[in-house]
Formats: C-alpha cells, sequence, structure tokens
C-alpha cells in the first residue's frame, strides 16, 4: 500500500515537473548574440552536400569559400568573420530544417548556398521571409531566377547560359548532326533541354539514360544510327566515363561533349582513355587566366587544384567579406550590398541583374580538351 | 566480446521486463496520469529548455539543424514506422518498397495542391480557373490517403499470391518503379525539376501564414505528432481487433490460418493497404511541411532505413518501432561528426540487432515466443533448415 | 515508340542482349544456388560480385596494367584475374556465411530474418569500399580506393574489334569472349551439381534436407560449397565486367545484383538453367524496351516483364528445383 503510495506521488511529481517545464523559456534558438562583438564583421552559414555522394562536386566551394574567410580574418583582426558550416547532403529535406535553423537566428546575416538547385527551389522562400541573401555558388537550374525570389543571388552562370555557349561552339565546328543524351537528372536534363532549344534542326536524334547505368548498348546503336557527328551529354562522370568508353569501343567516332558537370579529374581516369579528346565547357577560368593568387593559395591551403566550383565559393565568400568590409550589420543593408555590388571577382566579373542572375554577358565559358587525365584550356566561348 | 554483448543485452531485457511488469501493476489512473504526462511532454519537445537536457537539442551544437524541424522529421518518420509496422510487423510481409507508397501520397498533394504543378495548370486551362486555383490542402490529404490506398491494392492484388521472399524483390521494384516514373513523366510530375509551393492547412506556403509561417517549425511538428497519436490509437484498436488477429495467425502459420478459415490472402491484403494508405500519409505531411518535392527524395535508401526502423526497434511493437524510428532519423542530425557513417552503422545495426536480438530493441513479446519457439524446434531437430 | 529502330537493328539489338545477359546469368548462379538449398535469398550477393571486381582492379593495378597489353600478357592477366576474383568473391561469400548466416540457422530463424541481415551486409560491404578502404588508403592507391563511391577506371585488356558481320550485325571479340565464358561457366558448374559426388550431395541436401543428413550428407559443408560456388561465378562475372566495360565503384553491384536476382527469378529460381534462360531473356527484353522508349525506362520495363512473368507462370520460365523435380 504504501509502496504504491509513494510510487503515485512519484508520478504526480514527476508530470508537475514537465508542466513545470513547459513554461520554462524556449532557449535553444536564441543563443546567438555573442557574433555581433566589435564593429566590424559578422556571422555568415554556409549549406551544401558537405558529406555523401556528392560531396565530391561540392567541397571544392566550402573550401574556396572558407579561404575567402581565413585570408580576410587572418589579415584582419579587429573583424572577424565567422562562417557556420551546415551539412545537407544536397537533400532539400535536410536543407529546410537548415534553413529554418539559418531564419530563425538572427545572428546570422547571410548565406552561401545552395550548391545545388533542388535544395535552393526548397530553401528560397523561407531564406526571403527572413530577408536573408542567398548567394549560391553553384545552382545552375534556369528557373531558379525566374520566380521573383528577392533574395536570391548567384556567382554562377545558369544552364542556359551555359547550353547557350555549347551551342555557339557546336556552330563554330560546324556541327550537323548532333545527338544529344542527358541522365534525367535535374541538372544534366536542364542543360541539355536548353541545348536542344538552341540546336533547332542540328539535333540528329536524343536519349535519356538513368543514374547508376552502367550498359549502353541501346543509347550507343541509337548514335550510330543517327549516324552524328557531335554526341553531347548532360550529367555527371558516373555515367559518363562507361558511356563515352563503350562508344569508343563500338567504335563510334564522334565528337563527345560535356558541360561543366564532368569538368571532374574523375571523368578521364574513370575512362581509362576512353575520354580522350572529348571537350568539356565550364564556366571557370583556366589557372593563368585567373585573376589574382587564388589557385596557387587554393593549392598550397589544400594541395590540389580548385575543382569546379572552387572560384566561385571563394567569390561568394567574398562578396560577404566586402559587405562587413564596408560597415554593413544588418540583414537588410547585406542584402542591398549584395544587389548593388559591382567589382571584379577571381571566377568572373560580379555585378547582378534584377533577377538574381550574374550579369549574363560577364559570364565566361571555356572549353578544355581531355589529354590524358588533364584538362587543357582550348578557348574562351561566345555566349551566343 | 560478442557473449559480453550479449550479456548486457539481457541486463537490459530484463530491466526492461521489470520496468513492463511494474508499468502493468500501477492503478489505473495513475497509468493515464502518466501517459498523459508523456503526451503534454511530447507537445512541450520543441520548446525543450530543462536544465541538463538542453544538449539533446540539435541546434545546441554548430551547424546543428533545427531542433522543431527535426522533431518534425522523427514524428513523420515514427508515422511511417508505424505504418510498415502494419505490413511488417503484423502480417509478416516485408515491403522493401514502402518509399513507394510515402512518394504517392507527397506526389498527391503536390500533383493536386500545388500552383506549380502541371495538373494543376491544366485543370486553369481546361476550366478557365483563376491561376491562383489549386486543390485545398484537406481534399489532398483525402486524395493522397486514396491514392497511396489504391496502388497498394494495385500492387498487392498480383504479388500477395507470391511467395513471400517474391514479395520483397517485387515491392522494391515497385518502389523504384514510382521514383523513375516521377522522375521521367515531366509533363505531369515536372521530372526531376520537382514542384515548388506545395500547400499546407492554410494555403501556399508564404510567410503572411499565421501558423504554419515559413520560419517557425513548430506548429508542423504539433500537427505531425497529432497525426502520430491519432494514428498509434486507430491502430492499437485494429491490432486487437479480429482483422489483427487475423494478421497474427497468418504471421505464425499460414496453412493454419487458412485452415481455421481466415482467408490469408483477404487480410494480407488489407495490411498491404492500411500500411500503404499510412504511408502515403506520412508522405503527404512530408511534402506539404517541405513545399517542395523532387524525385532523388524518395530513394531506395529511404525504403532500406524505414525497413531498418522496425526490425531495429522491435517489429510488432508500436513502441519499438516507433522508438527506431526516432533514433535512425535523429542520431545523425544530433550526432553530425558521425554523418558520413550513417550507412555504414545503419548496416551494422541491422546485422548486429538481427544475429544477437531478431525480436528487436524493444520486443513484442508474442513475437519473441514465437522465434524462441523456432530455436527450441530447430534444437529438437538439428538437421531442418 | 522506336519500331523502327526495334526491327530494323533486331539482329544486333538481340546480340548486344544475350552478351549484356551473360552477365547477368552468371550473377544469378549465386542467387539460384543458394535459394535452390536453403530457400533463402542471398541478399548480400550483389556485394560478393562487387569484391570481385576490387580484386581485380587490385591485380590489374599492382601490375600497373597499362592500356592493351600484348596478347600473351592479357591472356596471363585474365586468368590471374579470374583466379583472384574467384578467390575474394569466394572468400565473401563463405565469411558471409559463416559469420551472418550460420548463427541464423542454429536458431531456425524465419526467413524474414535472414533477408534483412543480409541487406544489413549489403549496406556493411557497400561503405566498407566506398568510404573506410578509401578514408585508410584513398591516398596511398588511389587508383584503387581514390573514388571509390563514383568510379574507378581500368586498363583495357583487349581491345574491342568487330569479329565478323552477318546480315549487317556486328559481332564483337568481347561480345563473343564474355558469352562464351559465360556459357562455359555455367556448363561446368551444371555438369559440377549433376555429375560428381559432391554436386549429388548439393542435391540431396536442396530436395530433403532430414533424409540427406541421415544418408550421411554432411549438411555444414554441402551449404559452404554451394555459398563458394556461388562466389566464384560472381567472381568469374566480375572478371568478365572488368574485362567488358573496365570500370568499378563501390555501388556497383546493387542495381546488377537486383537485375541477376530478377534474371533468377524469371528463369525459375532453384535452377540452373533457368538462370542462363532468364539472364538472356532480361539482357534482350532491356536492350528492347531501351530501343522502344528510351534508356531511361530500362528498369521500368524490367520489373513489369517480372511482375507479369511472375503472374502467368509463378515459378518462373522453366519452375524452380535444383537439379531434378521436387515433390
Amino acid at each position: 500500500m504504501r509502496r504504491s503510495y509513494s510510487r503515485a506521488l512519484g508520478t504526480a511529481a514527476l508530470a508537475a515537473v514537465l508542466v513545470a517545464a513547459a513554461g520554462c523559456q524556449d532557449t535553444g534558438s536564441s543563443n546567438g548574440d555573442d557574433a555581433a562583438s566589435g564593429d566590424c564583421g559578422g556571422k555568415i552559414a554556409i549549406f551544401g552536400a558537405f558529406t555523401g555522394d556528392n560531396a565530391g562536386l561540392v567541397l571544392p566551394s566550402l573550401n574556396g569559400a572558407k579561404l575567402a574567410i581565413k585570408q580576410h580574418n587572418d589579415a584582419n583582426a579587429d573583424c572577424q568573420i565567422e562562417m557556420v558550416e551546415f551539412d545537407t547532403q544536397g537533400d532539400p529535406a535536410q536543407a529546410t530544417p537548415v534553413a529554418n535553423q539559418v531564419a530563425g537566428d538572427t545572428s546570422f546575416l547571410g548565406v552561401i548556398g545552395g550548391h545545388f538547385s533542388g535544395e535552393s527551389d526548397a530553401t528560397m522562400p523561407v531564406y526571403e521571409a527572413a530577408g536573408l541573401v542567398m548567394v549560391a555558388p553553384s545552382a545552375t537550374r534556369t528557373d531558379l531566377t525566374q520566380k521573383g525570389n528577392k533574395s536570391f543571388f548567384r556567382v554562377v552562370g545558369n544552364d542556359g547560359t551555359q547550353a547557350g555557349a555549347v551551342a555557339t561552339y557546336l556552330k563554330s565546328q560546324n556541327a550537323q548532326r548532333v545527338f544529344l543524351i542527358d541522365d534525367a537528372s535535374a541538372y544534366g536534363a536542364g542543360i541539355t533541354a536548353e541545348l536542344t532549344k538552341n540546336l533547332g534542326a542540328t539535333v540528329a536524334a536524343s536519349d535519356k539514360i538513368q543514374e547508376r547505368q552502367s550498359q549502353f548498348e541501346a543509347t550507343i546503336s541509337k548514335i550510330k544510327a543517327a549516324n552524328a557527328d557531335f554526341v553531347f551529354y548532360g550529367g555527371y562522370t558516373r555515367e559518363a566515363a562507361p558511356l563515352v568508353r563503350q562508344m569508343r569501343s563500338a567504335g563510334v567516332q564522334a565528337k563527345f561533349i560535356g558541360p561543366d558537370g564532368l569538368y571532374d579529374p574523375a571523368f578521364p581516369a574513370g575512362a581509362s582513355g576512353g575520354a580522350e579528346g572529348s571537350i568539356i565547357t565550364c564556366p571557370c577560368l583556366p589557372a593563368d587566366k585567373a585573376g589574382g593568387t587564388f589557385t596557387a593559395d587554393y593549392q598550397a591551403a589544400y594541395g590540389q587544384a580548385p575543382g569546379s566550383y572552387g572560384a566561385e565559393g571563394f567569390d561568394a565568400a567574398q562578396i560577404f567579406v566586402d559587405a562587413f568590409k564596408d560597415g554593413k550589420k544588418t540583414r537588410a543593408e547585406i542584402l542591398e550590398f549584395v544587389k548593388n555590388y559591382d567589382k571584379q571577382g577571381v571566377s568572373k566579373y560580379i555585378k547582378f541583374a534584377e533577377n538574381g542572375d550574374v550579369d549574363p554577358s560577364r559570364v565566361v565559358i571555356w572549353s578544355y580538351e581531355i589529354k590524358g587525365t588533364a584538362f587543357e584550356p582550348l578557348q574562351e566561348l561566345k555566349l551566343s | 566480446m560478442i557473449n559480453k554483448m550479449r550479456e548486457l543485452d539481457r541486463s537490459r531485457v530484463n530491466a526492461l521486463h521489470s520496468v513492463a511488469d511494474r508499468w502493468k501493476a500501477l492503478p489505473k489512473w495513475q497509468r493515464s496520469l502518466a501517459f498523459v504526462a508523456f503526451v503534454v511532454f511530447l507537445y512541450y519537445l520543441p520548446l525543450l529548455g530543462i536544465p541538463g537536457l538542453t544538449w539533446l537539442r540539435t541546434d545546441s551544437i554548430s551547424g546543428g539543424s533545427n531542433w522543431a524541424g527535426v522533431l518534425f522529421t522523427c514524428a513523420v518518420y515514427v508515422l511511417v514506422a508505424i505504418g510498415l509496422n502494419v505490413v511488417i510487423g503484423l502480417a509478416g510481409l516485408l515491403d522493401l518498397g514502402y518509399i513507394g507508397f510515402f512518394a504517392i501520397g507527397a506526389y498527391a498533394v503536390a500533383l493536386f495542391g500545388s500552383v506549380n504543378s502541371p495538373v494543376v495548370q491544366y485543370f486553369q486551362r481546361e476550366f478557365d480557373l483563376p491561376p491562383t486555383w489549386a486543390v485545398t490542402w484537406a481534399i489532398c490529404a483525402f486524395i493522397a490517403l486514396v491514392m497511396a490506398l489504391i496502388s497498394g491494392v494495385i500492387l498487392g492484388w498480383p504479388t500477395l499470391r507470391l511467395r513471400g521472399d517474391y514479395l520483397a524483390i517485387v515491392t522494391l521494384g515497385f518502389g523504384e518503379i514510382i521514383r523513375i516514373v516521377a522522375r521521367n513523366m515531366e509533363g505531369v510530375t515536372r521530372g526531376p525539376q520537382g514542384i515548388a509551393a506545395i500547400p499546407g492547412p492554410e494555403g501556399p506556403p508564404s510567410s503572411d501564414n499565421q501558423i504554419f509561417g515559413l520560419i517557425d517549425i513548430k506548429p508542423w511538428y504539433w500537427l505531425a505528432i497529432t497525426v502520430v497519436l491519432l494514428m498509434v490509437f486507430a491502430v492499437r484498436r485494429l491490432e486487437h481487433s479480429r482483422v489483427g488477429r487475423s494478421w497474427l495467425a497468418i504471421r505464425e502459420d499460414e496453412d493454419a490460418a487458412a485452415v481455421m478459415g481466415v482467408y490469408p490472402f483477404k487480410f494480407k491484403l488489407w495490411a498491404f493497404a492500411i500500411g500503404a494508405a499510412l504511408g502515403g500519409f506520412a508522405g503527404f505531411l512530408f511534402a506539404s511541411r517541405y513545399a517542395f518535392i523532387d524525385p532523388t527524395q524518395f530513394n531506395v535508401n529511404l525504403s532500406i532505413l524505414f525497413v531498418a526502423m522496425v526490425v531495429v526497434g522491435g517489429s510488432g511493437n508500436m513502441v519499438g518501432v516507433s522508438v527506431g524510428a526516432v533514433l535512425l532519423a535523429y542520431l545523425p542530425e544530433r550526432f553530425r561528426e558521425i554523418a558520413d557513417y550513417r550507412w555504414l552503422a545503419f548496416g551494422l545495426a541491422m546485422v548486429l540487432v538481427m544475429i544477437l536480438r531478431p525480436q528487436g530493441l524493444i520486443p513484442s513479446r508474442r513475437r519473441a515466443r514465437e522465434l524462441k519457439d523456432r530455436a527450441a524446434e530447430a534444437e529438437e531437430a538439428p538437421a531442418h533448415v | 515508340m522506336n519500331f523502327d529502330d526495334l526491327f530494323g537493328h533486331i539482329g544486333q539489338h538481340t546480340v548486344d542482349g544475350l552478351s549484356k545477359g551473360a552477365i547477368y546469368a552468371l550473377i544469378a548462379l549465386g542467387y539460384t544456388l543458394v535459394y535452390g538449398v536453403l530457400r533463402l535469398i542471398n541478399f548480400a550477393h550483389s556485394e560478393v560480385f562487387m569484391v570481385g571486381t576490387f580484386a581485380v582492379l587490385g591485380l590489374w593495378t599492382a601490375f600497373g596494367v597499362e592500356n592493351n597489353p600484348p596478347i600473351g600478357q592479357a591472356v596471363l592477366l585474365l586468368v590471374l584475374g579470374l583466379i583472384v576474383a574467384g578467390l575474394a568473391s569466394g572468400g565473401t561469400a563463405l565469411a558471409i556465411e559463416r559469420i551472418a548466416y550460420r548463427p541464423l540457422r542454429r536458431k531456425n530463424a524465419p526467413p524474414l530474418i535472414f533477408l534483412i541481415t543480409a541487406i544489413g551486409l549489403s549496406l556493411v560491404l557497400v561503405e566498407i569500399f566506398g568510404l573506410v578502404l578509401p578514408k585508410l588508403l584513398g591516398e596511398a592507391v588511389p587508383s584503387m580506393f581514390g573514388r571509390a563511391r563514383i568510379i574507378l577506371g581500368m586498363p583495357t585488356i583487349i581491345e574491342s574489334k568487330t569479329l565478323f558481320t552477318v546480315f549487317g550485325t556486328s559481332v564483337t571479340n568481347i561480345q563473343v569472349i564474355v558469352f562464351v565464358a559465360a556459357v562455359a561457366m555455367m556448363a561446368l558448374l551444371d555438369w559440377f551439381i549433376n555429375r560428381t559426388r559432391y554436386g549429388r550431395g548439393v542435391r540431396a541436401v536442396a530436395q530433403n534436407p532430414e533424409t540427406a543428413a541421415l544418408m550421411g550428407v554432411n549438411q555444414e559443408r554441402v551449404i559452404m560449397l554451394i555459398f563458394v560456388l556461388g562466389g566464384i561465378m560472381a567472381g568469374a562475372a566480375a572478371l568478365l565486367w572488368s574485362m567488358r566495360f573496365g570500370f568499378t565503384q563501390s555501388s556497383i553491384g546493387f542495381v546488377l545484383g537486383l537485375k541477376a536476382f530478377t534474371a533468377a527469378v524469371l528463369g525459375g529460381i532453384g535452377n540452373l538453367r533457368g538462370a542462363l534462360v532468364g539472364g538472356l531473356f532480361l539482357g534482350i527484353v532491356e536492350v528492347y524496351g531501351a530501343t522502344l522508349f528510351a534508356s531511361n525506362w530500362e528498369d521500368v520495363i524490367a520489373f513489369v516483364v517480372l511482375v507479369v512473368v511472375l503472374m502467368f507462370r509463378p515459378t518462373g520460365i522453366l519452375g524452380e528445383s535444383l537439379g531434378r523435380a521436387r515433390a
């Protein structure tokens, strides 16, 4: 009897504690008053796929951004900028709670991201509602800047720009019969659709493959049937490497062209020589053309060449560095600063159009030819 | 080392059982009071500020996600686990394509509720509707439920007559097919681009919404936890009904059940359809909260994660599967350092649990007994495989 | 729907499909052997194949093989590759049996538990090769583990050449080698199961484990034997894969394993000749389907065909049985 009494008391006490605790303040989300110390500096967030299968595409950009922040912080002891990394694995469903967190924590004054179009699309309304500016280093889907979002900017050309450059290149090469392939991903299908619009009648035929596909007999026999002189593949390394190799071993001589998704050392390595002579377009400058010491600094800091979006990551971070240097302290001020940004960056000259795209005439797209496992710069491409 | 783990596990189980026994010995009013306190605690969780417990919050670490956002994910996964538990735990059918139903629910609300979707745009064109027109959220909920239910029946009808292990592979294929179709049918689903502006209870996502706004996620969690509690109640009723007992009979011995007049196919189909509907509803909640979906979010890994939640937690026991779901959703968020290793950890957890404790961490007692019976039979007749 | 292409080049598509299906068939044998004896889907068999491809890659890396070695060297590399891949895959299969399945068998666990264990094992193996080993050894041997998650290239051992052309259908040397080697391996296995003493033991256990035990068949040894045999077949498939496609990645097994299992079920699981028929059938169906629609519908077509076949012939095309008909 006594035992059950004491237990009842215990239960009641537990309930009371819980109810009392419910009255307590919500302490977790407002712990960010430390960053605003001093007259200069502040806190920004960067989000993207820093782990998982797609991390290889995104880490160069993260490293580039880190480099910009570090260079600034080392040079300006009185103006420290803090950059907090949020890993989303590229998944919109993980990027959204991150966006809620960053938007709700008023100490964050700006965001670098998203790195993929899906996660950008999912989080744009959240950041816009919080008045937080987003500067995307590698979200290239064309329609992201057509939604009327007021706080989304990107320092990279969109798929349409790159597709335009590919189209002019193909025309300059006198391409007659172009075969288009894409991997049905947001990136690959997007850029290929833009290219289809640009090319018009020179598109001989097309096929779609799927991710993780390894055997391409059907596609190759379609290429043969179309008697193509150029094959464009919109997609990533994993499928492109076996595709190009199987094409070559099946005796297809057509020139292989790919966008910046293939600007990846794993592509020629994975194709073991099959990718020789392929043309890759990339909105990235060759090392010797890039301004300043960025390439050398990156090499020194990380022991490897900046990958496809290293320079864009650096530029995105540099915009915020400049904003803080300029004494901007609120989200609204920084949004305004980014909107009017007008300066040479390491990847290109950065000035934003009304819709948040980087001024299309300033986008620089280079073509590279694969020789061995290296990407040899060929020429700068005209955009249209 | 394995023996040591076994021993540890045994003492843990004993402790668990003694807690359960004591719980059962409590007078009813105390049990109800404790239950009410637990429910209150669940609703209080997103505000968690009890000193000493704040480290549980995912935003207590640098780079951590929004706490209420993670709780919402946990709640949706619990809903998934409860639904999948009906299929795996109660009826004993291995469904490796549960993500398919989840995706169907998500796409139902996206296709009919978002002005961004080609389906809605088609209706607008055909019937001269204003460009802001879309199906209301509540009706979308109903559509999601019905579409998932129907797809469960359509998939179950031809396949449930197959032997159990064929079912696993066919459902795995089904999950992939749903994703591939969503990705390839660009004219209907916008393909890989995904659909944005999926509505919530207050209409399309907008910062003007009073409750379900863009930044504060707590109301979404409260909505999800309410749904979870309702579903727990409903499934519990079902479990103890005639249908639930039939599932049990089929799971333990299909032939014997058939002899006793329980038509296995009918009840299997029921389990499949009910599981599908729950999965669809979870997908519906998922899509409305994130307001954006694309096909990459419904890949086969998630299907396997769902199965892992159920079997690691303890299939057949709703508390067990819920704990499994919360652990697998929460741990990688709180301990970001291990995020890269999460699949390795899930795989190891599945293997270890199956070898050491096939009934799961918090097993259903009946299920544990079934496994024990089988093990005893094996000792009597060692030659049988 | 591109009927012109399909019927215009039907011969070519059939040849392509056969060479595609031959590899499915070899992997399918592993599923079928284990299923025939234990009534168990060895879901981790896809990873047995994956380990085989890494073994081949490791061997060729160790020898520093370049593209297109002289023919004598190429043959030597292929033979060594077969041995190494067979050992690695067979060993992996055996390890899986000893570590995971044996304890479960002792407890007479239901099939569901085996299946879930296998899925877990599969995840663990993929992550070991895609994450753990690259973190440990990625810098030391980049060609073997550097980008194991994305893609690792292998040198071309035999250059593809058109061997002969009949009615506009060209057949390459690689296609012939793959097809002949696969069929030869299968014939060897079929002979082993049907004609040797060990094979008789396997058939006996498959038909009735209790009676086989009474007749003095060592059941544990038979089980080990079938796992090893299935592993060796997967190793052979891994070698043919490496020769034909020249790349691998940590998750290479998943899609292939799924297709191979589909092939096994299509042909009639537990039936060795069924694996061959199912594999070739699936390969042809996929190539036809991808030609008719687009390649991104390939998997959908494969699964729809599986469901349709199972609806009308629940035991697959040739029916189930290992060796002889079961009562």
